[in-house]
Formats: C-alpha cells, structure tokens, sequence
C-alpha cells in the first residue's frame, strides 16, 4: 500500500522494511522508525480524535509527549490501553489503534452537536447545571456525564502483562538525550562517575535526530556513552517525577514497542533512582497561539511538522503556511520546502527580522506584521484567514492544508519544579526557567533557556562535568561539542488573536481564551483556581503546549504581568503513566503477604474452610459430609467442646517475651491492672488501654520466672502492641531494664477445651500433677508434650475447663497429631474461627468487634479491673467525663424473642413503640448451642438497667426488625465453674 | 523517599521506618492531671522548619529514634538514639 507523504530519503525510519497497522480498522503501512501518528500522516491521515467536550475533530497537533488530540485505543482485548498517545506510540507490525470519544463515525459524530450547544457548556457548565436536585447526582447526571465525556475505554479485564518495580542508584543521572543530555552524560562519564542517561523515546537524540548534519556527533557521542562502563544508557524511559534527597521515579516501556512482551520480560518496569547529583536536560515545548480555530486538523505545532519531515521523512502537508513569532521557528518552512511542500504564506506579527528577510530570499510569501484570524475547513484544513496584527475583523483569504505554528518554546521545567527550585521570568524567551536549586540539580539546554544545539551541548557538557565534581570526581578532558549555529528563539509576546470562534488555550480540555476570562470574572482569578475552574492543563498534557497561554490571557484579564499570575504547580507525573507500572509485583497473591501457621497443612488435611483473618489464613470450620450447612458444622463443633471436647489452633495470637529486672514494674504500666502481684506459675488476663483511656488490647499473660513475662495478644493486634511496648519502654521508660521479643512465629499454640480436657491432655503432657489441685484454673508450667518440650497454660476463652499447650512451631503438627490420637476415645473434634466465635459470645467474652477503638472499660463491664494505685496508660485520660458518663453503652447479652428469626451484627435496636432513635447496636451475633436460638453482644445506652426489658434489633436495609431481650452477657456459666473444674 | 541515617543500621530507605510524630513531648507525672495528658496527646506545635520526631526502624534494628527533620525540604540533619538529646537549630 502506498504512503503517498512519505518522502524518498532521511530520517530515521527505515524504508526497507514495511510495517503493517490498522486505525478504526482500515489497513496502513509504515516503516520501522515511525510513531503511529508518523505513519497516520504518511498515509494522509489527518482526522484522528474528536476533542473532550465539543467532539470537534482534531488531528496530530504534536510529535512527542505534549500531544493534545492524537490520544487513541492501542490493542485489543485485555491489552487494550486507552489514551494512548500517536505520537509517542511506536509502530509495530500488527498494531490496531482505534479512535476515541465518538459516537458513530469519525467523520460524522452526533455529539458534536454540544459544539452547536457551545454558548452553555462553557467553564464551570457541569457545576452550574448538575447542581440540583442532590439525589439526581448518582442516578442521572453522573451516568450522563460519564457518557458524554470522558476519553478511551478501560478493557475491563485482568491486565496479562507483568510489570516490575527496580531500584538504581547513580552518582549523575541525566534526564534526557538531547544534545544538552549527551553531552551531559559524556562529560560525568569521562570522570568515571556513574552516570544514568534516561531517554524518553526509543531514539536517543532529542532535536539532533532532526539534523542531519550533525548525525555523525550523535553517533559518535552514543558509541562514546557505550564504551563507557559506568555509564547506563535507558531509551524509552520516562523520568516522571522528582521527589525529596535526589530520589527520581522513571518508568522504563519494556516491551511496549512490541505486539506483547516476550516471555519472561515485564512490560513495564516502575524505577527508583537514587542519585548523587541530577542534570535536568528535558528540552522543551513549543508553544500553541491561541487563535479562532486553532484546533483544526491540519494546524500542528511547527517543530512538529520539521520533525516528521527531518526525523520521519514524512511531508505532514502539500501546501504549507506557517504562523510563527520568532525566527527559531522558520527552519520548520526550510524543512518542509526541502520536503516538496509548497510554503504558501508565513505569517508574522513582527515588522521583520532576520529570519523573514532570509524566508524572503528562498521566494517565501512573507506577511510581517500580519496573524492569523481564522481557519477555514470541516473536518481538514482547506485554508487560513490572515490579518494585520491588532487589527479586527476578517482578513485575506490563503489556502493551505498544513499550518505550522509557533508561539516560542516553553522550556520543561516540571522536574525542576518539583525538585523545589523556584521558577523565574526570563522577558526575553517569555518563559519561566528554573530559579536557584533546592536540590542537587541542575538544569541544562532548552530546559533553562539555551536554545540551539551547539549552546545546548556546551551547557550540557559544563553541567554534567559540575555534576560528577560536585559529587566527588576529578575533571576530564573537555569532550567534543558540535558545531551549529544557534536559532532565535525570543518570541514577539503574541499569545492570543481574538475574533469569532473558539481560541483555545489548551486544546485537549476544550478550554478557550474565552472561558479563561470567565473564570476570571467569576471570581476564579487565581491560576491555580482558573485552572480548576476551567480544567485548563487539567488533561493528559498536562498543558504543555498552551499552559503558559492560559495563564497570559488571565493575566490581561487580571491586568497584571505574567510573571506575578505565574504556572499552576508542576506535580508527578510529568507524563501518564500506566498504572500497572505503579503496582509493580503487588498485585493478585502479591498484593500483601500471607501467613500460615504451622499447623496449616494439617487444617488443610482435615478439609477446613479457609477464613482471612488480617492476613493470616484461619480455618473457619471443617465440614463434614453429614453437615447440611456451615452453620450446621459450627455448630457441630460448638457442641463438641461444651458436651465432650475441642482442639484448635490459636498460633496466630500475638506472643511477646517481656524479661528483666523491671519486667513487672513495665507490665504494671502498660496494663490496666496489676501483674507485679502475680506468682510465678500463674497466668491473668489483662486490659491494656490506649493514652487517651479507649482499650487498646487484652490478653492473657504469664509469668514464666520472677522477671520473665510471657506476653499474649489479640491477633489483629499483635504487631501494633509490640511497637507500643517498644515506644513506651525506649522513650518514656528508658530508666527501666527491660528487653522484648517478638516470639509470634516461634510458639505456635493448641487449645484443648471441653469438659473431657484434662483426660486428652494427660495422654499428651507428661511431667505435670494434672490434678485440679496441683494446676488450678489460670496456671502455667513448663512440660514435654508428647516427648517435645511445651508449656501448658490452664485458660479458657471458649467458657470450658480449658488448656493450651505452647511449643516451639516446629512441633505444632507432632503435638496436633498427638491430641487428636489422645482426643479420640472422647470424641474431640477439631473447631475453628466461627465456632471460637459461639463459644466466646455465649460466653460474653469480648473480641474485636467490641475491642473496637471506640470502648472503655467500663463500657464492656471491665471496669473494676482498672487499679486505684501507680501509673499506667490511658488511667488519666480514661477519667474524662465524656468517657466516664454513666450513659454510654455499655456491654449487654441479646436474645432474639423468636428462637427461629436471626438477628445480626450492626443491627441497630431501637425501643419497642419508640421514635426510631438507636439506642445501641449489635456488636456481634451466632446462634447458641447452649439454648437454642439467636443471641449476640451488643453496646446498649443504659444497658446495665435495661437488662430483662425488650428491643427491637433493627436492620433498616434488610427490612428486619427483631424483637430481642436484653440480657446479661455472660450467658454460659456466669459463676465460672465449668473452667474451674 | 526519605533516606534515614540510622545509628545502628547505617543509612536506609524510609520504607523501612515508620513515623510517630513529635519527639518533643514529655510524658507527664502520674499526678499531672487530664489537661497536662490533653498537652501530652493532642498538642502539637507543627512548625515549619526542624523538627524533632520520632522514626522506629521497623524493618532493622526496631530503635525508637529520634529524627531532625526540616518540615519543607524534608532535610534530614541529624538522628539520635532515643535517650539522646537534639538541638533544634533556629532556622
């Protein structure tokens, strides 16, 4: 197939191969080498988008990373990537690409008719209108919205690829492969410092790949930078972001420029760069004129239309007007002409100049003095309409199906600025440059203002020789610089030529001069607020093209100095990045890791169901074949351990070794209540409150030895009241001598409960007078449990006599196995997170869900344990009326009235008749083995002297309104006889 | 990210540490009272410029540290262990 504007020789693609692609599903051929949007406009594509709000038909405007229209669909199915900008997408055989934001054909789409509704879809149009009524927000406006706006579509499926997140640490990294870059890395380089070249594109070069004639220095700087062994080269890496002490984050495009990555390769890898010293070479945008019209296609940036003839061999139009306020941008005509192109007419508001004196020489139709009015065209330019600058009203007529423009060249300076440095106003280039470094950076080339390759060189190569010495390196020989003359790229400040039709400031947010002014009389004056007001450089861009536009028509507006209205703040990401990229390794199984007791393998063997408990795995109950249900197992299990005996595995509490000669002074602070009393050999339960007096955690905690502690918590917990301990014993105690260890992963831990207990563990431990005597209710000893060293607690959380054998994790399956085998002729069964759950609420224990960053003491009934005498945490703050008002809820037992009608946590309860008003909630809910029905804890206003009255437990969203009796919430065995026994 | 100079591991990544804010407060006595443990809780000076703050090295040596840290720049001049003193320069 033909490209009937693919030039016969130059540039960088190579012509001996041919490259097939699809768009909206038509074939095209291009070349290695080629962007999409090289190959679209060799092909004489020009129509390629329809634009954000007016579904105007917009072409490549750009030739790099500032492209505003030409953002399009790349692949299909899961790989399918929306937003995808043509002119930094590289070409490969077999790529689809497909146009977005459009309803029916490209050429003809209906919703373009919001530009006929223009006059009411100016800034803050979705404010003012899709303000009332609140509740059309979700059902009509937002749908709507979405529909109308919005660019590409997500896939909607898995993403296939992988992606990797690396870390690189560099004395010199250089941003940016440009003259100024190459140049840069080579002078660090010969010093022997360690240099990173970060390239966004594939083709390392910047404005040298434009030039021809100094291909030779670019080559030879490359094989140069390649010789080098300290010095890593990175193409196709974007630096996106410059954060605190020189660290930089990148995005390196793996696998992008292929149809899928190939085996084993990611196709993006997220980079940390830690360096020393950093040269910004970034170059710089040209700059957008707003004038009416200024989106059409066929209107593209002149230093676009130059780097698709000189870099892609591609003649971008047949005939050719360029609208330019400084000479830098007249080579563009040069290249177009040397391209075939007819240059129709160049425009410019100056009187003259160098550059035009030259133009005329070369039988250019030079218009000094002269700006464009007008574009003329449907959906391609057909030609322009000109007249004389600060006039008004329609001009001359030229027809022309390219229109290069140029407004000056914005230097980059967003990593600059994001590093800290201040930005400066540089009259003469009418742009901001970076001011004095915050950081250990400096800025190089066209970044800071020095334009033409050969200054741009020389800076660069000064900058990156300062860099290495600055971070320790001794000088080098200079290197070669190559010689070119540089361009003027001081522009006649023209930002805006007013008349009818839309001027736009930033072409991908369909933001206008016009609407700039609005938010400037709504009140919206400041840049940062007319940038939101209006989304100006709120897009993909980011505003690079038009960004400084805006802010100069605000600033006539304001009528103030463009210096004092500024840039609204640069932030990450410079560029987009993929999101995939960000996740790196952590996603699916990776996203967060999983723990496993030891015992896993042998839940796993008994069938369990599997609960997520933090990210601990837990089993939830082991079904039976004979089980009509879950509840019907947990139930099954519950019963086992109330009428015969239970074991399970408790590994997952927290387990902290508190030792030394304070050990018990430490513990008396940090708990509620008192552990110095404690005898060796005994274990208590213990209330640990928080500062501000909520309670913080509970557990059960031993004493092994006169100053050794054995230290359990909740699970969820375990890792937050290890670091309170730590905190407290390193900063508020130093004076104490006391060490903690975190023994969690070391002790795994088996609870045997039920009234057969005692016989399955005499058939396990041995070492130990079992008798209720000699090891009571709360005691602790060390033993050998089936021939393993362990430690046997006597503790109940299930309301049962109850003991738990700790030991060393390695032999938690030998000592599982053992209790089952011991277990057998009294019928134990293994029971997991839900019947733990039943027998804890029957028993009125509480949990986390009522341990729950928002309860006293007082509140769950636990009052009375808070010692009257010394220090400890939370007791001062714990006496604030607001936490000691006799009213809060307080713990209560619930019981459903109707034994068959469920109630469930978070159901409110309401008075029987009353106004609807929640007096408390249920915390927690099961169905008890005990007495057959549906009960729960719950937080209840006055709780204590309600008990004995009726509620309603209440679930609004399920239409439940449950009758239910308050209750004590010790339900099983208030007098604790069962676990002494 | 943040690199900390940590006294017992050497410099490392902020990913390693997690932050406990300002470093300067005191516990008060256990006779203070509820407004000095308001203070000791709530009250806090959050200056624009140095700050000492505590950092745990959670993922190392699990030290309580003390971190001058300057609030706008993110500087970090100086860290100590927690029962040594840092001085706050003026500016």
């Amino acid at each position: 197939m033909s490209q009937p504007h693919r030039l016969a020789a130059g540039g960088h693609v190579d012509r001996t191969r041919r490259v097939s692609f699809t768009f909206d599903g038509r074939r095209y051929e291009g070349h290695p080498g080629d962007t999409l949007a090289s190959a679209l406009l060799a092909n004489g594509v020009r129509l390629v988008g329809r634009s954000f709000k007016y579904h105007r038909p917009r072409g490549i405007f750009s030739a790099g990373v500032e492209e505003p229209n030409a953002l399009v669909e790349l692949r299909d199915g899961a790989r399918r990537e929306p937003n995808t900008r043509a002119t930094v997408v590289e070409l490969f055989d077999g790529l689809a690409a497909t146009s977005q934001n459009r309803r029916g054909s490209l050429a003809f789409d209906w919703m373009a008719v919001n530009g006929l509704l223009a006059p009411w879809l100016g800034a803050g149009f979705y404010y003012k209108t899709f303000m009332w009524p609140a509740a059309y927000w979700e059902r009509v406006y937002e749908p709507l919205i979405r529909k109308a706006a919005g660019l590409g579509r997500a896939s909607g499926l898995p993403d296939p690829d992988r992606y990797e997140a690396a870390h690189a640490h560099c004395d010199v990294l250089v941003v940016g492969a440009g003259a100024a870059g190459l140049a840069a890395a080579r002078a660090a380089g010969a010093t022997g410092a360690r240099v990173i070249l970060a390239e966004q594109d594939a083709l390392p070069g910047g404005d040298l790949l434009n030039e021809p004639g100094l291909e030779p220095w670019r080559t030879e700087a490359l094989a140069a930078l390649a010789a080098m062994p300290e010095v890593t080269i990175m193409p196709r890496t974007t630096v996106f972001g410059f954060y605190d002490q020189g660290v930089l984050g990148a995005v390196e495009r793996v696998a992008d420029h292929l149809p899928e990555p190939p085996p084993h390769t990611p196709r993006q890898r997220s980079w940390t760069i830690r360096a020393r010293e950093v040269v910004l070479a970034t170059g710089a945008h040209e700059r957008l004129i707003a004038f009416p019209g200024n989106d059409r296609p066929g209107v593209m940036l002149a230093g676009a239309a130059r780097s698709y003839a000189r870099r892609f061999g591609v003649r971008a139009g047949e005939n050719v007007a360029l609208f330019a306020t400084h000479d830098g941008a007249y080579d563009a005509a040069f290249a177009l002409a040397e391209a075939g192109a007819r240059i129709a007419a160049i425009i410019d508001p100056r009187p003259d100049s160098p550059a035009m004196q030259r133009a005329r020489e070369a039988g250019f139709a030079v218009r000094a003095g002269s700006v464009v009015s007008a574009t003329v065209g449907g959906t391609a330019l057909r030609g322009i309409e000109l007249r004389a600058a600060g006039g008004s009203g329609r001009g001359d007529a030229v027809a022309a199906d390219l229109l290069m423009i140029s407004g000056g060249w914005n230097p980059a300076v967003h990593l600059a600025s994001m590093s800290g440095a201040a930005l400066a106003w540089d009259e003469g280039l009418q742009a901001f440059v970076p001011g004095p470094p915050a950081q250990r950076e400096r800025s190089a080339g066209a970044c800071r203002g020095v334009h033409g390759i050969g200054a741009a060189a020389a800076d660069g190569a000064a900058a990156g020789r300062a860099a290495a010495i600055a971070a320790g390196f001794a000088a080098a020989p200079d290197i070669a610089l190559p010689d070119a003359p540089a361009p003027d790229h001081r522009p006649h400040p023209l930002w805006e030529v007013r008349g009818r039709g839309k001027a736009f400031v930033d072409i991908q947010d369909d933001v206008t001069a016009d609407d700039i002014r609005l938010a400037h009389r709504e009140g919206f004056s400041h840049i940062e607020h007319a940038k939101r007001y209006t989304t100006h450089a709120m897009g993909t861009d980011q505003g690079k093209t038009g960004g400084i536009v805006g802010a100069a028509v605000l600033a006539e507006a304001r009528g103030e100095p463009l210096a004092k209205v500024g840039l609204p703040r640069f932030r990450p990401y410079t560029s987009p990045i993929a999101w995939g990229a960000m996740a790196g390794e952590g996603v699916g199984a990776h996203f967060q890791p999983t723990r496993r007791t030891s015992l896993h393998a042998v839940h796993e063997a008994a069938g369990a169901v599997w609960m997520d408990a933090g990210i601990w795995k837990r089993p939830a109950y082991y079904p039976k074949r004979e089980d009509a249900d879950a509840w019907a197992s947990v139930l099954r299990e519950a019963r086992a351990v109330r009428e015969r005996v239970g074991i399970c595995d408790v590994s997952t509490l927290g387990k902290i070794a508190v030792e030394g000669p304070d050990a018990a002074i430490f513990l008396d602070r940090v708990y509620a209540n008192t552990f110095s009393t404690l005898p060796v050999g005994r274990a208590r339960y213990g209330l640990m409150l928080r500062e501000d007096g909520i309670v913080f955690d509970d557990g059960t905690t031993s004493r092994i030895g006169p100053d050794r502690f054995f230290v359990t918590t909740t699970t969820a917990q375990a890792g937050p009241v290890m670091q309170h301990l730590e905190f407290h014993l390193a900063s508020v105690w130093p004076e104490l001598d006391v060490s903690l260890a975190s023994i969690t992963d070391q002790w795994a831990g088996i609870a045997i409960a039920g009234p057969k207990a005692r016989e399955v563990i005499a058939g396990v431990v041995s070492g130990l007078d079992l008798s209720n005597e000699a090891f009571p209710f709360m005691a602790v000893a060390d033993c050998m449990a089936a021939g393993v060293p362990a430690r046997l607690f006597r503790i109940s959380f299930s309301g049962e006599l109850a003991y738990e054998i700790a030991m060393p994790a390695g032999y938690a399956a030998h000592v599982w196995q053992a209790a089952m085998a011991a277990g057998a002729p009294h019928g134990i069964e293994p029971y997991g997170m839900e019947a733990l759950g039943l027998l804890r609420i029957e028993k009125g224990h509480v949990a986390g869900s009522e341990l729950n960053g928002q309860t006293t003491a007082q509140d769950l009934g636990l009052g009375r344990m808070l010692k009257k005498k010394g220090d400890f945490i939370g007791r001062v703050l714990a006496q604030r009326p607001g936490l000691t008002d006799p009213s809060r809820p307080r713990l209560v037992g619930l019981r459903s009235l109707d034994p068959r009608r469920q109630i469930r946590a978070g159901c409110h309860l309401l008075l029987p008749g009353g106004d609807g008003s929640s007096q408390g909630w249920i915390t927690s809910a099961t169905q008890s083995v005990v007495d057959p029905g549906w009960i729960g804890l719950g937080l209840l206003r006055d709780g204590e002297a309600r008990i004995g009255s009726e509620m309603l437990a209440a679930n609004p969203l399920m239409g439940e309104e449950v009758p239910v009796k308050v209750i004590s919430p010790h339900m099983h065995d208030p007098e604790n006889l069962r676990v002494r026994a | 990210m943040l690199r900390i100079p940590c006294p017992h591991c050497g410099p490392r990544d902020e990913a390693e540490f997690s932050y406990r804010g300002d470093a300067t407060v005191t516990r008060p006595g256990p006779e203070d009272g509820i407004e000095a443990f308001h203070g000791y809780l709530y009250e806090r000076r959050n200056p624009r410029g140095w700050q000492v703050e505590w950092w745990q090295h959670g993922a190392g040596c699990r030290a309580f540290l003390k971190v001058l840290r300057h609030t706008v720049t993110h500087e970090i001049r100086a860290v100590a262990t927690a029962t040594e003193a840092l001085e706050v320069p003026e500016a």
